[in-house]
C-alpha cells in the first residue's frame, strides 16, 4: 500500500513536471515575479526571476546580468544566450535547467570530451566577474529562455539598488 | 689543392649538420621557389603572391576540385598548409592533428601527429581552439599546440625531435599561432590578452629547442629587450622604465599585450616584426596611462631579440583594437623617395606605412571610411601628439568613466581587419585586404583579476554601420598613398587570409564558404565555388608535375563564428529586425575541410 502510494506520488510528480514544462518552459517553473526585495524579485518557489514593465524596462538585475553574460560568458555561448559553434545556447538550456543546477554548474564547470565533440566548461567558482554575479546572471538567462528580453542590450533599466552596490563592493573586495 | 679541398668538404659537412645559419638559407632559398609554399605567410616578407601564372584572369573561371581531405576536427580552421617538395603539411584546431600528404598519390596520408593534450585547455582560448599553423625548417615541421607545447616533428616520419612548454594554460596562457625560423631561431608568441597575461616573443634553438631568449611586452627594460638610448619611437630614445611608467602600479604584470601574430623579417637590415595585442582589462577605467607596450610594433634582432625601434599604435586602448596583425615588408617609392616600407592594417582601421629600417611614420589613412573613433593620426612631427590617434570623446570608453554605454563605434572589437592576412602584389603593387566592416557598442565596467579566469570588463554589441546591411569589404589599398583603389562588399566579414598571383587573379575565401577569384587590377569577381564550411583559413598555390594547384581550408569557427554565427544584433531593435541581419547559420556548418582547385584537363 505504501509502496503504491509512492508510486503514484511519483507519478503525479513527472506529470506535474512535464506540465510546468510545457507551460513554462523554465527549469524552474512559473517565472512569475512573486516579491520583491532590494529590487531583486522572486519567483512563487523562492528562485531569483526578472521582472519587465510594460514599457519594456528591465529590473537591474537582468540588465546587470546582460552586462555581465556578454562579458565572461559571450566567447563561449555566443551573444544574448544564442549559443556558439562550440557551447550551448543557454536560451535554450534554462528552459530545463533549473536554478540550483545552473549555479552547480557554473560554479563547478562541465566537461564532456568525445570524439565528436569536446565541450570544456571551467569552474567559475573562484572567478569573482561571475561568482559575485550568479543571480544577475541567472535572471537574464531566465529572462532569454522565456522570451521576455529579446537580444541586445535591454533599451530601459531600473537604477543600480543600494543593495546591489553593497553586495558588489563586499564580493568583490577593495578595488 | 689538397688541403683547398678538404676545408671545402669540412664546410659542406659542417653546413648540413652544425652551423645554424644553414637552416635560414634554406628557407630563404626555397621560399623563392613558387612551386612550393613553405612558409604560412608565403615569404618573410609576408606577401602571400605567388609567381605563378597558369592560372590568369582568363581561365581561372573554369577552375574544378581536384581532390579535398576532411581534418575531422570541427572547430574554427585558421592558417593553411604547407607545400615542401611533394608533401603538405595540413594542420587543425585543437587536439592539434598534423598531417602530412603525399602529392603524388592525391592527398595520402604518409603520417599523422596528433598530441595528447588536457581539454581544460579549451576554454581559456578566448575565441574557438583555432591554429595558425606549423612552420618548415631544417628538415623539421614546427607545432605551436594549444598548450603552449611547441614542439618541433622529423618532416619525414612526423616523430617527436624535441619539445618545450612555451606557457601557462593555468594563467590562460594558450597557443594559437604560428611559429616562424628565422636563421637558427624558431620565433613563437603566447596568447591570451583577455586572461590577463603577460605577452612576449620567445625565440628557441633550431636545433634543441633551448631558450635563446624572451622579450616581454610590458615591464622593466631588461625584461622587454629594451635600450633606453639606442631604442627609438618615431626617432627619440624611448628612455628608462618606458612601460612601468605607463602603469598603475603592478597593472602590467598582468596587462596582456599578447604576440599571436604573423612575424616578418628583412634579412638585409636583420629585424624582425610584429605587433603586440590588447590589454587587460578591456576596462579604460581601471588601467590608467599609455600602457607601453601594448598595442605596438616591435622591431628587433632575431639574434638577440633587442629592439631597435617600437611605434605604439593604440595607446591606452579603450577598444579592444588588438595590434597584433601582419606587418608586409614592400619597397615602395613614397613622395618621390625609394623606401623600405612596412605596411600595417591595424585593428583601428587606419592603414600605417612605416619606413621599417627606422620605424619613421610615412603615411595613415582609414581603410574603412566607417571609421570615427578618431578623426586621423597626427603627421605633424612638431606636434605634442605627433603619431598618435586624434580621439573622438565621443567614441572613447574611458572619457565619461565606467557603467556608462558609448555608442556606435566604428570599427567593432574585430577591428577593420582582424589575423586575417593581406597580399601585396609587386606587379600590381596592391595590398589586398580582407575586412570588416562592422560598428560596435562598448560598456565598461569593473573587474577583478583571477588566474586563468577571462578578465574583460566590458560588454560590447556589434552591428553594421549605420543604413547598411553588409559586414565586411574585400579592397585593394594603395599604401603609397593610403587610398582605396576598389572595394568589393561582402554580407559577412571577410575572414580569410588573400592570396595575390602573377596571373593576375587574387582568391580569397568568405564566411559562408565561398572561394573566390577576383580581377587582381579592378576586383571584378572571376570565379567562386562554394566550399563545405565558412572559410576563415588562408588561400594559398603551389605547383606540382607542372600543374598549378590552389588550396583553402574550410572549417567556420574563431571569433567570427562566435559573433556572427548566432546573427550580429542593433541593442535599439526588436526581435524583429534582428532577421535582417541573416545568421551565419543559414549559409553553413561546421567541419574542416581542406579543397583543392586546379585548371581541368
Amino acid at each position: 500500500m505504501l509502496k503504491h502510494k509512492a508510486i503514484s506520488v511519483g507519478v503525479a510528480f513527472l506529470v506535474c513536471s512535464l506540465l510546468y514544462r510545457n507551460v513554462w518552459a523554465d527549469g524552474s517553473g512559473d517565472p512569475a515575479a512573486a516579491k520583491e526585495a532590494n529590487g531583486e524579485y522572486y519567483d512563487k518557489a523562492g528562485n531569483p526571476t526578472y521582472k519587465v514593465k510594460p514599457d519594456g524596462s528591465v529590473d537591474w538585475y537582468t540588465f546587470s546580468g546582460y552586462l555581465r553574460y556578454n562579458s565572461n560568458c559571450i566567447v563561449c555561448h555566443g551573444p544574448d544566450g544564442s549559443g556558439s559553434t562550440y557551447a550551448p545556447a543557454l536560451k535554450n538550456s534554462l528552459k530545463t535547467l533549473d536554478y540550483g543546477h545552473f549555479l552547480a554548474t557554473v560554479a563547478q564547470g562541465r566537461v564532456n570530451v568525445s570524439a565528436s565533440t569536446d565541450y570544456v566548461m571551467p569552474s567559475f567558482g573562484k572567478n569573482k566577474n561571475v561568482a559575485c554575479f550568479m543571480d544577475d546572471i541567472y535572471v537574464y538567462l531566465r529572462a532569454r529562455a522565456n522570451g521576455a528580453v529579446g537580444r541586445g542590450r535591454p533599451a530601459k533599466h531600473d537604477p543600480k539598488p543600494p543593495a546591489w552596490t553593497k553586495a558588489e563592493d563586499s564580493c568583490m573586495g577593495p578595488e | 689543392m689538397q688541403k683547398l679541398f678538404l676545408t671545402a668538404s669540412l664546410f659542406a659537412l659542417l653546413g648540413s649538420t652544425v652551423v645554424p645559419a644553414s637552416a635560414n638559407e634554406e628557407l630563404q632559398k626555397l621560399q623563392k621557389d613558387p612551386n612550393q609554399w613553405v612558409m604560412q605567410t608565403g615569404d618573410y616578407s609576408n606577401h602571400r603572391f605567388s609567381k605563378l601564372k597558369q592560372i590568369t584572369t582568363d581561365n581561372v573561371g573554369k577552375l574544378e576540385v581536384a581532390w579535398t581531405f576532411s581534418t575531422g576536427v570541427l572547430r574554427g580552421h585558421e592558417g593553411g598548409p604547407l607545400i615542401v617538395g611533394d608533401v603538405m603539411y595540413v594542420h587543425g584546431p585543437f587536439p592539434n592533428p598534423v598531417f602530412a600528404l603525399d602529392l603524388n598519390h592525391q592527398g595520402k596520408i604518409l603520417w599523422k601527429y596528433e598530441p595528447k593534450q588536457d581539454p581544460s585547455v579549451i576554454p581559456v582560448m578566448c575565441c574557438d581552439t583555432v591554429n595558425r599553423g606549423v612552420a618548415y625548417a631544417d628538415g623539421k615541421i614546427f607545432l605551436n599546440q594549444a598548450d603552449t607545447t611547441l614542439v618541433a616533428l622529423d618532416a619525414k616520419t612526423g616523430k617527436v625531435v624535441w619539445s618545450v612548454k612555451n606557457g601557462d594554460p593555468n594563467k590562460g596562457e594558450t597557443g594559437t599561432s604560428a611559429p616562424v625560423v628565422v636563421k637558427d631561431k624558431v620565433l613563437v608568441g603566447v596568447s591570451g590578452a583577455e586572461f590577463g597575461v603577460r605577452g612576449r616573443l620567445t625565440a628557441y634553438d633550431l636545433e634543441t629547442g633551448k631558450r635563446a631568449w624572451i622579450a616581454y611586452s610590458t615591464g622593466p627594460d631588461s625584461d622587454m629587450l629594451v635600450d633606453p638610448e639606442k631604442t627609438t619611437e618615431l626617432g627619440k630614445p624611448i628612455g628608462a622604465d618606458s612601460s612601468l611608467r605607463t602603469w598603475e602600479g603592478d597593472q602590467w604584470k598582468i596587462g596582456g599585450g599578447s604576440t599571436w601574430g604573423w612575424y616578418s623579417y628583412d634579412p638585409q637590415l636583420n629585424l624582425i616584426y610584429y605587433g603586440t595585442a590588447n590589454l587587460s582589462t578591456w576596462n579604460p577605467v581601471q588601467r590608467p596611462g599609455d600602457n607601453k607596450w601594448s598595442m605596438t610594433i616591435f622591431a628587433r634582432n632575431p639574434d638577440t631579440g633587442m629592439a631597435k625601434w617600437v611605434y605604439q599604435i593604440t595607446p591606452h586602448d579603450q577598444w579592444d583594437y588588438d595590434g597584433i596583425n601582419e606587418m608586409i615588408l614592400a619597397d615602395q617609392n613614397i613622395g618621390g623617395k625609394d623606401r623600405k616600407t612596412l605596411v600595417h592594417f591595424d585593428r583601428n582601421g587606419f592603414g600605417y606605412t612605416l619606413d621599417r629600417d627606422t620605424g619613421e611614420l610615412l603615411v595613415a589613412q582609414k581603410y574603412d571610411p566607417a571609421v570615427n573613433w578618431a578623426s586621423k593620426i597626427d603627421m605633424d612631427k612638431d606636434s605634442k601628439t605627433y603619431g598618435r590617434p586624434l580621439v573622438d570623446e565621443k567614441y572613447a570608453p574611458g572619457s565619461k568613466g565606467e557603467d556608462v554605454n558609448y555608442t556606435g563605434i566604428c570599427p567593432a572589437a574585430l577591428g577593420s581587419k582582424d589575423e586575417q592576412p593581406a597580399s601585396y602584389s609587386p606587379e600590381t603593387g596592391l595590398f589586398y585586404v580582407p575586412t570588416n566592416h562592422v560598428c560596435m557598442d562598448y560598456e565598461p565596467f569593473r573587474v577583478s583579476y583571477t588566474a586563468g579566469q577571462p578578465y574583460v570588463g566590458a560588454t560590447l554589441s556589434m552591428f553594421p554601420p549605420k543604413g547598411e546591411t553588409d559586414m565586411g569589404n574585400f579592397i585593394a589599398w594603395d599604401a603609397k598613398t593610403g587610398k582605396i583603389v576598389w572595394s568589393d562588399p561582402e554580407r559577412f566579414s571577410v575572414w580569410s587570409g588573400a592570396l595575390s598571383t602573377a596571373g593576375g587573379v587574387v582568391f580569397y575565401g568568405t564566411l559562408e564558404g565561398y572561394l573566390k577569384a577576383v580581377d587582381a587590377k579592378t576586383g571584378k569577381e572571376l570565379y567562386s565555388f562554394k566550399t563545405p564550411s565558412g572559410i576563415i583559413g588562408n588561400v594559398t598555390t603551389f605547383e606540382h608535375k607542372g600543374k598549378q594547384y590552389v588550396a583553402v581550408l574550410s572549417g567556420v569557427g574563431g571569433w567570427a563564428g562566435i559573433g556572427l554565427a548566432a546573427g550580429l544584433t542593433k541593442p535599439t531593435e526588436g526581435l524583429g529586425a534582428v532577421g535582417g541581419y541573416a545568421a551565419l547559420s543559414n549559409y553553413t556548418s561546421l567541419g574542416g575541410t581542406l579543397t583543392v582547385f586546379m585548371l581541368p584537363g
